[in-house]
């Protein structure tokens, strides 16, 4: 049966040129702008998790539909990645056949004259002679192909070039960023001021690694946090420095190095290199037992709530009989009023006040089911206190006692590691190089041709950059003078 | 001076240059206007020139004049800030505003843009209105995540391919109107006097593609920085989402008229579908939109 077999192999011979047809290419890359809205109207899980929640909490069964719809994940959807590779595809499929025929054209003489020249751009008729045209077309470095009556001249190849840098550019740019998600990796770790960080799997928060990293390649860092300084605007509460002093090692018995980090400066370690993302407070806290034996000490990081730093907590102590539990805030500036009850007024350590209320009960940790570090599961527990306690202060409850020592402010760290970031912007380089080339460079045919006496010249602007009727009038001038 | 005197000098040169834009503007319509009253001589037929060559100098001197106002505001808002004035929207608007001006009049010394006058009076009013009641902020230094100088870079890279596209736009805008004119009949008395369609239609051709590799340099430059600030150099946030869309448009664009031979009534129209995403992103995302590139209140 060979006949079905040809048929499939001119079917595929047929959509495959049709794919690399540059009107393809051109729908694809629409499509992709297309294909980029919901992302932008749509919480996406990788920026706004918590927005995705809220979207599912409102309403439940619409949103099943919209995931069902990858709307919450646009950006890395079957839909919206099959866009993206036949884009790819038709790109490469469209640019490297035209390359090469490029390569040869860039060797051929131009194009021999149209049989009726005035229909062309910039059409002239001029009593000089034929040879002097050639001159001063050669003169003015024209590609010249001659015949006994005509000429034939084009200058400007190198818009061509320009064209095809930006088109394969593209390509490097898609490869960069390609990399970028299989070899890379991120991660985010919370890091009290005064502790170290080392860079192993088990000291991270949350870790993506790319589907080809391997866990065992993290390098050995290590980053002690010294001190967070964070200075606020008095009456805005705006942010006007985050400044972040470290010493870091680049592996265990590398020597120490001190450094300081901000938002746009970050700390490298060779391809890897770790950012200043977000900060908060720790409330230092010691749990004691009804023997006054201590139960739980040391910093718990509290989550912010708003831009005065006003922050939720959890701090579990699952090593009391019965389990107890502080679902707490934290206020940097505690302030009151009939509207909002406790607040925070200011994000520096002015007035700081955590609030406890006490539970006892099950917490819940031994289920296995990962819990938030923020909150907690009150559904089996009861109520004993609740206090507001500043710095010094203890307060006392059924069970035991609890007293804030002391408040560090925690930082977040991100590490992150992109190796196809270089290729990326040195394919966007090229690419912006390729683009100015292509429209600003004028490519451009002029033809003359002997009639009777007279030469008749006209020309065609390539790429519809203006210039060429001024250009032929120039010559006509020129060789005008000549004679 | 102190730092409250510069922010104070800002805010009024911004309502002179509100004033000398709005006389500008009043001198632009009675130019139009006028310019419609008919010489009685040729039986009513013909446009009146004379008597509104004047009005058009008049108008393009208070152009001028408030374009240089709003410089110096622009300038005092920095000074008051002791930083590059791209740190909020308002900063965003009153600087978008006098790149929009500083295109129009250094465009104009080349081409005859005295026709446009009219519609770019208007549409920095807009903007300036727009900035002065809704948008405006005290000067305030900028938030950590700005502190850095690719926020020159960057931003104002990206503002001034934003005037530019505003002004392709406003050309593609009038080659429709009068496009439509034509296929009706005849252009009207006022309408006679603007450029032919050919010219209207390589105008705005070629702005964009001036503009184009300018807007590519501040979509890259951007994610230079991002890289820097935030650990990423794309991340799809709403911003950067549509300042890649409202590029694929103009490439199309671009790719349309030079391959697919595109002109006139089909070009212009996916030039504004492609200018009106930039203002999408710019409005939009802005103030209603969510992400990274929402500063705290504007």
């Amino acid at each position: 049966m060979s006949a079905p077999e040809l048929g499939a192999t001119s079917l595929l011979r047929y959509l495959w040129r049709q794919l690399t047809s540059m009107r393809t290419a051109l729908i694809l890359l629409l499509l992709l702008g297309i294909a980029s809205i919901p992302g932008s109207i749509f919480p996406q899980r990788t920026q706004s998790p918590l927005k995705v929640r809220e979207y599912f909490d409102d309403d439940p069964s619409g949103s099943k539909w919209l995931d069902r719809l990858y709307l919450f994940d646009v950006y890395g959807s079957p839909w919206f990645s099959a866009v993206y590779l036949l884009l790819f595809v038709s790109l490469v499929g469209c640019v490297l056949p035209r390359s090469l025929h490029y390569f040869k054209e860039i060797f051929a003489a131009p194009p021999g004259a149209p049989s009726l020249l005035n229909t062309m751009e910039g059409f002239q008729v001029s009593p000089a002679r034929l040879e002097s045209a050639e001159a001063w077309l050669k003169k003015d470095k024209f590609r010249i192909s001659r015949t006994s009556d005509s000429i034939a001249a084009e200058k400007g190849y190198l818009r061509e070039t320009g064209n095809l840098l930006f088109h394969l550019s593209l390509i490097v740019v898609l490869l960069g960023i390609a990399a970028s998600s299989v070899f890379g990796m991120r991660g985010e770790a919370i890091v009290n001021v005064g502790e170290r960080f080392i860079n192993t799997p088990t000291n991270y928060d949350n870790l993506t690694p790319g589907r080809f990293f391997s866990l065992e390649s993290l390098p050995p860092f290590t980053i002690k946090v010294n001190n967070f300084s964070a200075s606020y605007d008095r009456k805005t509460s705006q942010a006007l420095d985050y400044e972040l002093r470290v010493t870091t090692k680049d592996s265990l018995d590398s020597s120490e190095v001190n450094q300081i980090v901000k938002v746009n400066e970050p700390l490298t370690f060779g391809s890897t290199r770790v950012y200043l993302q977000a900060n908060g407070y720790s409330p230092l806290v010691t749990v004691r037992d009804s023997q006054n034996l201590v139960k739980f000490e040391g910093p718990v990081p509290f989550l912010p709530q708003d831009s005065n730093l006003g922050s939720i907590g959890a701090i579990k102590v699952p090593d009391m009989q019965p389990q107890i539990g502080f679902v707490s805030s934290f206020f940097p500036t505690a302030a009151r009023d009939e509207v909002r009850g406790g607040f925070s007024s200011f994000p520096e350590l002015l007035d700081p006040r955590l609030l406890v209320s006490v539970w006892k009960g099950d917490l819940k940790m031994d289920e296995g089911v990962p819990q938030s570090i923020y909150r907690i599961d009150t559904e089996e527990m009861e109520r004993i206190g609740l206090w507001a306690l500043s710095i010094g202060e203890s307060y006392a409850f059924e069970v035991g006692s609890i007293t804030l020592n002391g408040v560090v402010p925690w930082v977040n760290l991100q590490v992150v590691r992109d190796p196809g970031k270089q290729y990326a912007l040195f394919g966007s380089i090229l690419a912006i190089t390729g683009l100015l080339i292509s429209l600003f460079i004028r490519q451009r045919r002029i033809w003359v041709r002997q009639v009777g006496g007279n030469i008749e010249i006209a020309g065609l602007a390539l790429n519809k950059l203006p210039g060429l009727e001024d250009e032929i009038g120039r010559m006509i001038r020129e060789i005008g003078d000549q004679k | 001076m102190s730092r409250s005197d510069w922010a104070y000098l800002s805010n009024d040169l911004i309502y002179i240059t509100l004033a000398l834009f709005a006389l500008s503007f009043l001198s632009y319509a009675y130019e139009t206007a006028f310019s419609l009253r008919a010489n009685k001589a040729d039986g009513g037929k013909y446009l009146d020139r004379a008597v509104t060559t004047k009005a058009r100098k008049i108008a393009s001197i208070l152009f001028v004049v408030a374009t240089a106002s709003l410089t110096l505001a622009v300038i005092a808002r920095g000074i008051s800030a002791e930083r590059i004035p791209l740190g909020n929207m308002y900063e965003y608007s009153i600087t978008g505003a006098m790149a929009f001006a500083l295109a129009f009049l250094l465009i104009g010394i080349k081409f005859d843009l005295g026709w446009l006058g009219l519609p770019s009076s208007i549409l920095i009013l807009l903007i300036l209105g727009t900035a002065i009641t809704l948008l405006y902020r005290p000067s305030a230094p900028l938030v950590p995540a700005l502190q850095s100088s690719w926020l020159v870079i960057h931003v104002s890279s990206a503002i001034l391919s934003g005037g530019i596209f505003l002004l392709s736009n406003t050309v593609a805008g009038a080659y429709l109107w009068l496009d439509r004119m034509e296929r009706k009949g005849e252009r009207s008395e006022f309408a006679k006097r603007l450029p032919s369609l050919e010219s209207l239609d390589q105008l705005s051709y070629r702005l964009v593609a001036f503009v184009f590799p300018l807007w590519t340099f501040a979509v890259i430059s951007g994610a230079i920085w991002a890289e820097a600030a935030w650990g990423r150099y794309w991340g799809w946030d709403p911003k950067e989402t549509w300042s890649f869309i409202t590029w694929i448009l103009f490439a199309s664009y671009l790719h349309a008229r030079v391959t697919a031979g595109w002109k006139g009534r089909k070009a212009a129209w996916l030039c504004l579908i492609a200018g009106s995403s930039y203002l999408f992103n710019y409005v939009y995302i802005n103030v209603w939109g969510s992400g990274r590139h929402t500063y705290s209140g504007l």
